[in-house]
């Protein structure tokens, strides 16, 4: 047997290593924006690192066996979106008033603020849930919870639920949340279960048409009944990327449980037909499919109209040509050149400052991150484990492509969040949970099957409901 | 489940592997390109970030920056208002900019290469220093009066343009197009705003922002006669020779007949060449111009500058400039080949498709002050280093052309004397100065006023020129070319007492 090691030590070096990267981007964008280093430079690095050594203490009690890489490298794109985001508010802020710019002030300060929430959050997840095959209990729950969640905005009054023409928010006051990006992880832990549960059904009981083999629709129809819910909905709210990203996420979890690469050839072409279908109603009916339309029209030519449908994207571009290889260096580009550069287009931002060089480390930080993840689902050892890392990890990879796609011209723009990057509570939380559940289930994948490790070997509780081992539903035919 | 997870793997690898072409893509191949976008409001950002140097005339600032608390630091001004709005042109954030703003863009703004040593040095001391400072050639005095009178002139006239010039060394004393336009509200921060007004600007029928003094041509009438006048005393016509006159002339082959401006000017058969040009006696030289014949004419036109495309008024030393209209003699053949007789004819009296620039006009005064030499037009001065003490570029007056001997000037420089002492340019005499002179009045259309025009100079008590003018008012109507004359003369004594 391989000697399974914690590897806490390289976490906490790696997360020490992060936060001095921070520091430094800091103490270069004072540079470059105030002319000198002011003496509090390092003081949201340090807060930041106080936050995620508490995870890493909880990590080293709670889970002493999770990939070491995960904390760290979030930790740097969270610590590098939150220097980010002060550096554009002191760009926003009036050159007498730039030195002295609170801490916690203005969007990096809330970001500051949310991130600790965040991880205390994810902290609690990694108390709570002591083995992921918990969350399986309450599968259902979640599902319906999701759709839910989803559906709130769309069926709130407009001064509850929207913010800048996109009805995806739950306001009350001055706070305000945006349930979509919760509703992910739910809906993600109802279709792990649920595909895991009929699994050998959806694989051996079909239909064949056309060589391809057709689960039967009692089978499959309470996920499929979730999910057009979902997108129904998210298409009406206009959220096309979130639809996308639920529809990618969707098909994805279906081809890894099934292990059937037609899925994927049905989703493709389900995907593609679609995207036709919705361009060409858009163009002849309008309606809702009008919105889709209109993206198309701005992402094949956005110079077609620089300075009204297409500004947003072409200012992307040119923010990023301007970046070039090495970029201005942090401080010295203009953000506030670029339209919601805190949140959709906050990588473009960056870009101009880092320059392709420091984007392609950032896009490598990801990709880490999301392949961490596939390994723990790889060497998890129960089904719903690795579907549900599996799925979590893809999905955050297929939301980077999404964003970044749509800001590079690569693919249409739709509005998502920059994972740990862009300005806003509810993303940072919602993925701060989806790396819990990713920490949590690596914990599991690399702990050693005997031998003690820790309080978290055993959970109280009782032993959680045995999927792998669970016998399925009998076929009849 | 492994298979289809390390295959979910793969295609994580490629969805990244396609942002990270793209990113390349934009970044590095596409860079330059979005970087140097007209979009691209980060360059205009940089370029405010610099204090942009000033434009004076005579000492005085006439286009200078301000320090702001606003995204764009400096805030570009003109206290001239609409005065010197041609020549300066305007420093816009996102539209184009025009005149010495963009023809010394680098210079003011600080990126031009001659200042390289200075942005070294800023670098070390860590100072701040702005763009360097083009000082203009421009008579503060010439211009303010060039604009007044202009705006003011009796004749009810609401479009024209005055130019003076010092015929010694070819540097323009005033340059006024009217109307004009204040540049202030166009570099305004506001793109918004600064569009709106541009697009007044641009609908305005009278269109102020055309720079009628250099880019706009239209029949020179009578003042025309001085080229024809050339012409003739080098092909063996003295002052004293008798020239046909008439008080009506049909040229053969047409039935239109050729008049003078008044039944009192030259009736008699015969006229000196002296007096047709004191009295523009239009008989006289429309029988005088087909006896020379159009290739005579043409290329004494030609030899003044009429059909250069290419000239510029900048820098002495420069080519670039601010463009110059060719001034034009047109077509006077018949269509079935040789000569047509009545466009010669009236041709030969600034007609038909005779067209001239104010530009032109002046330097044709000029020329004949100046012993026949024509000397290139300019108006930059000087350039002077941020810290106002090393001088980048001092003009260098330069020839442009000879278009006539110096005997021919001298009878030419005497006819045009008394024009102004006995003729129809009376009104720009000057107290104490020599002035010559020669009025136009040119036919707009059939039913539109005439064109009043006056081309003159004026010479100091040893005969030294001093300057040099050229007053157009379009659709002026009777009189018009009178009051030429009389803003002619003000202008040109604005600019010798100036000069003193």
């Amino acid at each position: 047997m391989r000697l399974a090691r914690s590897r806490r030590n390289a976490e906490l070096s790696l997360l020490l290593l992060a936060m001095v990267l921070v520091a430094a981007y800091a103490a270069t964008v004072e540079a470059n924006v105030l002319d000198t280093v002011t003496p509090d430079f390092w003081i949201p690095a340090a807060a930041l690192g106080l936050v995620f050594l508490g995870l890493h203490l909880v990590i080293r009690w709670l889970a002493p066996f999770a990939d070491p890489a995960l904390l760290p490298a979030v930790a740097l794109l969270n610590g590098i979106g939150v220097g980010f985001l002060r550096r554009y508010d002191l760009a926003n802020a009036a050159p007498e008033q730039r030195e002295s710019l609170a801490i916690f002030a203005g969007t990096g300060g809330r970001q500051l603020a949310w991130t600790l929430g965040a991880v205390i959050l994810a902290a609690a997840l990694l108390a709570i849930m002591r083995d992921h095959r918990s969350l399986s209990r309450y599968a259902y729950t979640l599902g319906l919870a999701g759709i839910v969640l989803v559906m709130i905005p769309a069926v709130l009054p407009g001064r509850f639920s929207e913010v800048n023409g996109a009805k995806l928010w739950i306001r009350l006051g001055g706070f305000q949340i945006q349930p979509g990006e919760f509703a992910k992880l739910a809906l993600l832990t109802f279709f792990a279960y649920y595909l895991v549960r009929k699994r050998e059904v959806l694989s051996l009981a079909s239909r064949r048409v056309l060589g391809i083999d057709f689960p039967r629709g009692r089978d499959l129809g309470p996920v499929l009944v979730v999910w057009l819910i979902s997108i129904l909905v998210l298409v009406f709210e206009k959220d096309l990327g979130t639809s996308l990203l639920y529809f990618g996420m969707f098909v994805v979890t279906l081809y890894i449980a099934t292990e059937r690469v037609s899925w994927l050839l049905i989703g493709l072409i389900l995907f593609f037909g679609g995207a036709y279908l919705a361009y060409v109603l858009g163009s002849t009916v309008g309606g809702p499919f009008a919105n889709f339309y209109d993206r198309a029209q701005i992402w094949l030519d956005p110079f077609a109209e620089p300075y009204d449908r297409g500004y947003q994207l072409v200012q992307g571009l040119l923010t990023l040509g301007t970046g070039g290889l090495f970029g201005a260096g942090p401080g010295g580009g203009q953000p506030t050149l670029l339209p919601e550069v805190q949140t959709d287009f906050i990588f473009a931002g960056i870009g101009e400052e880092i320059g392709l060089f420091g984007l392609s480390a950032l896009l490598v930080v990801y990709l880490l991150i999301v392949e961490r993840g596939l390994r723990a689902a790889l060497a998890v050892r129960d089904s719903f484990g690795k579907l549900l890392a599996g799925g979590l990890a893809f999905t955050l990879g297929l939301q980077v492509f999404v964003i970044v796609g749509g800001i590079s011209k690569l693919i249409p723009l739709t509005g998502q969040t920059t994972p740990f990057l862009s300005a806003g509570g509810s993303s940072l939380m919602a993925n701060w949970l989806l790396i819990a559940v990713l920490l949590r289930v690596s914990d599991g994948a690399r702990r050693p099957v005997t031998g003690g490790g820790g309080p978290a070997a055993r959970p109280s509780g009782g032993p959680p409901e045995q999927l792998h081992g669970a016998p399925t539903e009998v076929i009849r035919p | 489940m492994n298979a289809p997870l390390r295959r979910v793997g793969v295609v994580v690898m490629i969805l990244f592997g396609l942002l990270f072409a793209n990113l390349n893509w934009i970044q590095a191949y596409k860079a330059d390109e979005y970087r140097n976008s007209d979009y691209n409001g980060r360059v205009q950002v940089a370029e405010y970030e610099r204090k942009r140097g000033n434009i004076e005339v005579g000492g005085t600032a006439v286009a200078l920056s301000k320090e702001t608390s606003g995204k764009l630091k400096f805030q570009r001004s003109y206290p001239g208002g609409a005065m010197y709005a041609h020549v300066l042109g305007y420093k816009p954030v996102n539209l184009a900019d025009t005149g010495i703003e963009r023809l010394e863009n680098d210079f003011l703004a600080g990126t031009s290469d001659q200042l390289i040593a200075n942005r070294i040095k800023d670098m070390f001391t860590g100072d701040q220093t702005g763009g360097g400072n083009v000082l203009l050639t421009l008579s503060k005095r010439a211009q303010e009066t060039a604009y007044k009178q202009l705006n003011d002139n009796q004749v009810g006239a609401k479009r024209g343009a005055a130019i003076a010039i010092d015929p010694r060394t070819g540097a323009l004393q005033a340059l006024v197009s009217m109307p004009s336009f204040d540049p202030n509200p166009l570099a305004s921060h506001d793109t918004g705003a600064a569009s709106k007004a541009h697009n007044a600007l641009e609908q305005d029928k009278d269109r102020p922002l055309a720079n009628r003094a250099l880019a706009e041509t239209l029949p020179p009438g009578s003042t025309f006669k001085i080229v024809v006048a050339a012409a003739a005393l080098e092909n063996g016509v003295t002052q004293q020779t008798e020239i046909p006159a008439g008080p009506s002339f049909t040229p053969p082959t047409s039935g239109t007949p050729i008049r003078n401006a008044a039944p009192s000017i030259c009736p008699e058969p015969q006229v000196t060449l002296r007096e047709a040009v004191t009295e523009s006696c239009n008989t006289g030289f429309a029988q005088l111009g087909l006896r020379l014949g159009a290739d005579k004419i043409k290329e004494k036109a030609r030899a003044f500058g009429f059909e250069q495309d290419d000239l510029t008024v900048g820098e002495t030393g420069e080519d670039g400039g601010l463009p110059v209209a060719a001034s034009r003699t047109g077509e006077m053949a018949a269509p079935g080949g040789g000569t047509d007789p009545a466009a010669l004819a009236q041709s030969s009296i600034g007609q038909r498709d005779v067209r001239m620039t104010p530009l032109q006009g002046a330097l044709i005064a000029a020329t004949v002050a100046n012993g026949g030499s024509q000397m290139r037009p300019y108006l930059v001065k000087q350039l002077l280093g941020p810290d106002r003490t090393t001088v980048y570029d001092a003009a260098k007056p330069r020839e442009l052309r000879q278009p006539v001997s110096g005997p021919v000037a001298a009878d030419l420089r005497d006819m045009m004397v008394n024009v102004v002492k006995e003729g129809t340019g009376r009104k720009a005499a000057i107290e104490g100065y020599t002035v010559g002179g020669k009025t136009g009045t040119a036919q707009s259309g059939p039913n539109t006023p005439d064109h009043g025009w006056f081309i003159g100079f004026a010479l100091d008590k040893n005969g030294t020129p001093v300057s040099a003018v050229c007053v157009e008012l379009e659709q002026a109507g009777s009189g018009g070319s009178a009051e030429a004359a009389r803003i002619g003369g003000r202008i040109m004594a604005a600019a010798i007492m100036e000069g003193r």
